[in-house]
């Protein structure tokens, strides 16, 4: 059977050139992340080293842990999880309490409230920087946690997203509940809440990420390494300590490791959780 | 009579109570600085920081908007979303698609392909502000130094090269997109062609490409949103050089505002940058409720 026998050459041979050009694009996309690592375990004579060292051979690991201490990775690390976690807890509790009271509550004006929830998606954080600033200066909150928190406590993003999960809530469910004499915030915590956990999921993801990469903000409002954020202490580092670069190498590999493992961990909501936020502008 | 109005009295109380935090927090945060900016745009900055501001009216946004720099900027910024929007979207599509198919390991190569979604823009950027260096860098080694000074420090090629580092940054973001939207296709629309033995390309090209349109139209938006606010690649990369050839509108926004003591024109931009977003935002919705509408026809 020659027919057969070339239909099957022909797959293999197409089988071939797709992981070929797999591999291609895998080594392109994923080359400035492997040299990062690379150099970051290289000594600095042997980063300037040409032709380039592409394998570290006897690999420096202390530079990893210099970069923590004294690149102060450490610190800029833990300022960020303190700052990201305490705003997405904030946006969580916020957005589910407001979008229960629109979903669930009658109270006059809450057709227009909602409105200007929503409207809140049209107006970019960039274009009210200004008087945000001289805000949180005129609280005396520059350069503290609370001033990286404190504009970011509501998105109107999660209370869109939660209102339009609660309103597909079947309200026969909710009359008997009120029925058993279930009051508002215990149906909310035990039912509501617990039923919506993806929604919540997805957009508690999204809000952290959004969080974790926030520059802008971070950059002004921050003046000593005890409150920079990861993002602004990876920018001090590459600054100022640019000579020792196999330290900023390693610092960088750092500062990027923690969503690496999230994301990994967080997998299957992914895709919900990056898209969560494409509503707003 | 008297309990059930009370009940009904109890139930407002408590939707004012619960959405008090969220609403109070988008008064401070949002509405009100964002009418300030606009009010600001009236006052000129004086001369030396410690003389009053003068109130001048609409003639600051007047003449900010009508000034070169201003025709800089957004010059500046098309160009800057032109070069990255497009094509982050191509090879996005272009790998997603190469990517669709079951072979052993297929798995191994969209984790790589997504990777990059762990990057933020400063770990991106100061991945490549470290390759693109005319003295250690490995791109600067392979591709030449551009006349010593490296590719950031050359006025034609900054600005693309902030581009490149956008684009792979979103590769991930991108890959993932289009990934999913391959996925929702009907298989069986797919499967019919490949039986009446269309070539792959074409099948691509007359199928597959308008069934995605939506996506990379929504695609495009977002991607031309978040290209008005990039700001952190240029700030690690450029700082809006050399010479200004990488000044996008959010950067002079920044350097009016915080490092030259310019709030008023600064003001200006940042209404600037609202109206543009908002537009763009507005094509974005209208896009959305055709397509809902579509649906339930």
């Amino acid at each position: 059977m020659p027919t057969t026998e070339h239909a099957h050459r022909r797959r293999i041979g197409r089988r071939v050139v797709r992981y070929v050009v797999l591999i291609a694009a895998a080594g392109v996309v994923l080359f400035p992340i492997y040299i990062t690592v690379v150099d970051a375990l290289l000594s600095p004579q042997q980063i300037v080293h040409r032709p380039p060292i592409l394998f570290p051979s006897s690999p420096r690991w202390s530079t990893f842990s210099t970069a923590y201490q004294s690149g102060n990775l450490g610190i800029y690390l833990r300022n960020s999880a303190i700052v990201t976690l305490a705003t997405v807890a904030f946006e969580l509790t916020t957005s589910v309490l407001a979008a229960y009271a629109f979903v669930f509550l009658r109270f006059p004006g809450r057709k227009i409230l909602f409105f200007a929830s929503l409207a809140t998606l049209m107006v970019p954080f960039e274009a009210t920087i200004i008087p945000n600033y001289q805000t949180i200066d005129h609280l005396g909150l520059l350069n503290t946690f609370p001033a990286l928190v404190l504009p970011f406590i509501a998105n109107g993003v999660g209370i869109f997203l939660f209102r339009q999960a609660f309103l597909s809530f079947p309200s026969e469910v909710r009359d008997a509940a009120q029925l058993d004499g279930c009051g508002h915030l215990r149906f909310l915590f035990r039912i509501v809440a617990p039923i919506n956990r993806p929604v919540i999921g997805a957009f508690g993801l999204f809000a952290f990420l959004s969080s974790w990469n926030q520059y802008l903000w971070p950059l002004v409002v921050t003046q000593t390494n005890s409150v920079r954020t990861v993002q602004i202490g990876l920018r001090q580092l590459a600054q100022t300590n640019f000579s020792q670069f196999d330290v900023v190498f390693a610092g960088t590999i750092l500062a990027a490791l923690p969503i690496a493992i999230l994301l990994v961990a967080f997998q299957r909501q992914l895709v919900a959780g990056l898209t969560a936020g494409a509503v707003k502008g | 009579m008297q309990r059930r109005f009370g009940r009904r009295v109890h139930e407002a109380a408590l939707g004012y109570l619960l959405i008090l935090p969220a609403i109070g927090a988008f008064g401070l945060f949002v509405f009100y600085p964002l009418v300030r900016t606009a009010y600001l745009g009236f006052y000129l900055a004086p001369p030396t920081p410690n003389l009053p501001s003068h109130y001048v009216g609409f003639h600051q946004y007047a003449s900010v908007i009508g000034s070169s720099e201003f025709a800089d900027d957004l010059g500046h910024t098309a160009f800057f979303v032109l070069l990255s929007v497009p094509l982050g979207i191509v090879i996005g599509l272009a790998l997603a698609n190469l990517a669709h198919t079951k072979v052993p390991g297929i798995r191994l190569f969209r984790t790589i392909y997504s990777s990059t979604v762990a990057t933020s823009t400063a770990v991106a950027s100061v991945i490549f502000f470290t390759l693109l260096n005319p003295q250690i860098g490995l791109l600067s080694y392979v591709f030449g130094k551009e006349g010593g000074n490296g590719i950031l420090n050359n006025p034609h090629w900054a600005l693309p090269a902030v581009a490149l580092v956008t684009i792979w940054q979103n590769i991930g973001f991108t890959f993932i997109l289009m990934s999913a939207a391959l996925q929702s296709l009907p298989q069986e629309v797919l499967e019919a062609s490949k039986v009446d033995g269309a070539s792959a390309f074409v099948r691509f090209r007359q199928i597959t490409l308008p069934l995605l349109s939506p996506i990379l139209f929504f695609a495009g938006i977002i991607g031309v949103i978040s290209g008005f606010q990039a700001f952190g690649q240029i700030d690690l990369l450029t700082q809006g050089g050399p010479n200004h050839a990488s000044l996008v509108l959010i950067y002079d926004l920044y350097q009016q505002a915080f490092q030259y003591n310019n709030p008023g024109f600064a003001a200006v931009l940042s209404i600037a940058l609202f109206v543009i977003l908002l537009l763009l935002t507005f094509v974005q919705f209208w896009f959305f409720q055709r397509r809902v509408s579509y649906a339930n026809d």
